[in-house]
């Protein structure tokens, strides 16, 4: 049990995958533009970590060394797949922001990595603690970026206003914004923790 | 006797010949040298250009020392450099601009793009650029709308019209080339008098601040190539002189790209730089989004610096 909180809480914290092991920035850098596309992004990629931990970690004695990573890939296309039909269906408004990048979580780097570095040598159970904290903590992430962004960017919070009298920054609603926060956001974080 | 003893003087690099001239000189002078430019912009636009310099200097310098504060360091605002920064920032914005918008460009030149990168020395980027590019993208409105000189109402810039295509040629926008010299023309405050900037220039090339490497690349790079592909119509008759002295050319190529922090460091480097300055400039004003590209171009530069000194690093005395 104490082994399942542990591995739930270091994706959240000291391993978060965007801030501290910098990887599948692609989806960070893109869909952070609005709280509400990152929550269904972040949301999104759980769904998939979770199942597809779970399913590598089943099936990991019968999984082939040499051919592991495209059977892999089999196993998180198929959540994917799920997700993004689920979306059309019920979330058309999400689907159309997301677009490209609900189809992309296929290639993320968080999912595959958390794959091949956790659940093709760890049992159930562990593999879905894990998942589960890894999406966690990219949803976190996703969100604190996105809320930054969508507050300068657009003077707004889940598309509610919140100032009056704002002028919001343009930049931050763009790409060249998701970079900035991004960068100062993995500075401060370390700044922060090079202090205690 | 002594000079023999002095001649036999081994001491650690680097070897300063003028000993006086110390950063903080250098910083004071750069920023005596574009007063000129400064009291122009007050005659043309009025005293509301007057209020977005002492903003930007003044808040510049007060970031500067609030931040090295915070991280514990000793407060070096009396280098100049913080001022030289909100000085030049404010030279790069209308004279209509709302003067919080110029605290906030000074809080990013200062605050991102140069203590965040380690303070002075460090920074690989222009603070004053990297300020008015961020400002450019965040209020495209306000950083556009240019002031009539000696006038009340917004006009075009002559680029912007030009990129428009509401003009071809220079007397279409009813100035000449001595209205582009005096600053009789739209634009941001300290890039429209061309002979108060040129004045400080001189001054600085006197003081042997700057060189010719950048400066004069650059200009040259820009007169050939707009010569070149400057009129749409027909190759080699574009109007050279027009486009080296309208936008922010003159004041990027004497006093932005020659910044010692983010230029490289022989002179090879240096004409490289200049080169590929005046390269990406045309290119960005003659087919780029944007009526002007001496900010961008410079930024983008910038970025490469590290590479350019590499490749041209002089080969040690002694060593294959």
């Amino acid at each position: 049990m104490r082994k399942l909180v542990d591995e739930f809480k270091k994706g959240i914290l000291e391993e978060n995958p965007i801030f501290f092991l910098v990887l599948g920035l692609c989806p960070a850098l893109a869909v952070s533009n609005s709280l509400n596309n990152a929550l269904g992004m972040g949301l999104a990629a759980t769904f998939v970590l979770v199942f597809s931990n779970s399913i590598i970690s089943l099936i990991r004695k019968f999984i082939p060394d040499k051919i592991r990573i495209p059977c892999f890939i089999v196993v998180i296309a198929t959540f994917v797949t799920i997700v993004e039909l689920i979306m059309k269906a019920y979330f058309p408004v999400l689907n159309k922001s997301l677009g490209i990048f609900i189809p992309l979580i296929v290639v993320n780097c968080i999912i595959l990595g958390r794959a091949e570095a956790f659940a093709s040598r760890n049992g159930l159970f562990v593999s879905i603690a894990d998942g589960l904290g890894m999406g966690i903590g990219f949803t976190v992430a996703l969100m604190t970026i996105a809320g930054i962004r969508e507050l300068l960017g657009n003077g707004t919070l889940f598309g509610l206003k919140v100032f009056v009298g704002f002028e919001p920054a343009l930049t931050f609603a763009l790409a060249p914004g998701a970079l900035l926060v991004l960068g100062l956001l993995i500075g401060g974080i370390r700044w922060i923790k090079s202090l205690r | 006797m002594l000079n023999n003893s002095n001649k036999l003087k081994v001491s650690v690099s680097p070897h300063l010949v003028n000993k006086r001239l110390l950063t903080p000189q250098i910083m004071w002078l750069v920023t005596l040298s574009l007063l000129p430019a400064g009291v122009a912009s007050v005659f043309i636009f009025g005293l509301r250009s007057l209020w977005v310099i002492l903003v930007g200097c003044i808040s510049a310098a007060l970031i500067e020392a609030v931040i090295q504060k915070l991280r514990g360091q000793k407060v070096t605002i009396s280098d100049g450099s913080a001022v030289m920064t909100g000085l030049l920032l404010a030279y790069n914005l209308p004279s209509g601009v709302p003067l919080w918008l110029v605290v906030v460009g000074c809080f990013v030149a200062i605050a991102i793009a140069k203590q965040a990168f380690g303070g002075l020395g460090r920074n690989i980027f222009n603070p004053a650029l990297v300020g008015r590019v961020f400002l450019l993208s965040a209020w495209p409105t306000y950083m556009t709308t240019f002031i009539k000189p000696f006038d009340t109402i917004t006009q075009a810039t002559p680029l912007a019209l030009m990129k428009q295509e509401k003009i071809s040629n220079l007397s279409e926008a009813g100035i000449n080339y001595m209205d582009l010299l005096i600053g009789n023309r739209g634009g941001c405050i300290g890039e429209v008098c061309i002979i108060a900037l040129i004045l400080g220039a001189i001054y600085l090339f006197y003081k042997k601040i700057i060189t010719w490497h950048i400066p004069l690349t650059y200009l040259v790079t820009v007169g050939i190539f707009s010569w070149i592909f400057g009129l749409k119509s027909a190759l080699f008759s574009g109007d050279f002189i027009f486009h080296i002295l309208s936008g922010g050319l003159i004041l990027g190529a004497f006093f932005m790209a020659t910044d010692y922090v983010t230029s490289p460091l022989t002179q090879k480097g240096q004409i490289i730089f200049g080169i590929g300055c005046g390269l990406l400039t045309c290119v960005i004003r003659f087919w780029g989004g944007y009526p002007e590209g001496v900010s961008y171009a410079i930024l983008m530069m910038n970025m490469i610096v590290p590479l350019i000194d590499r490749w041209v690093k002089p080969k040690r005395y002694g060593v294959k």
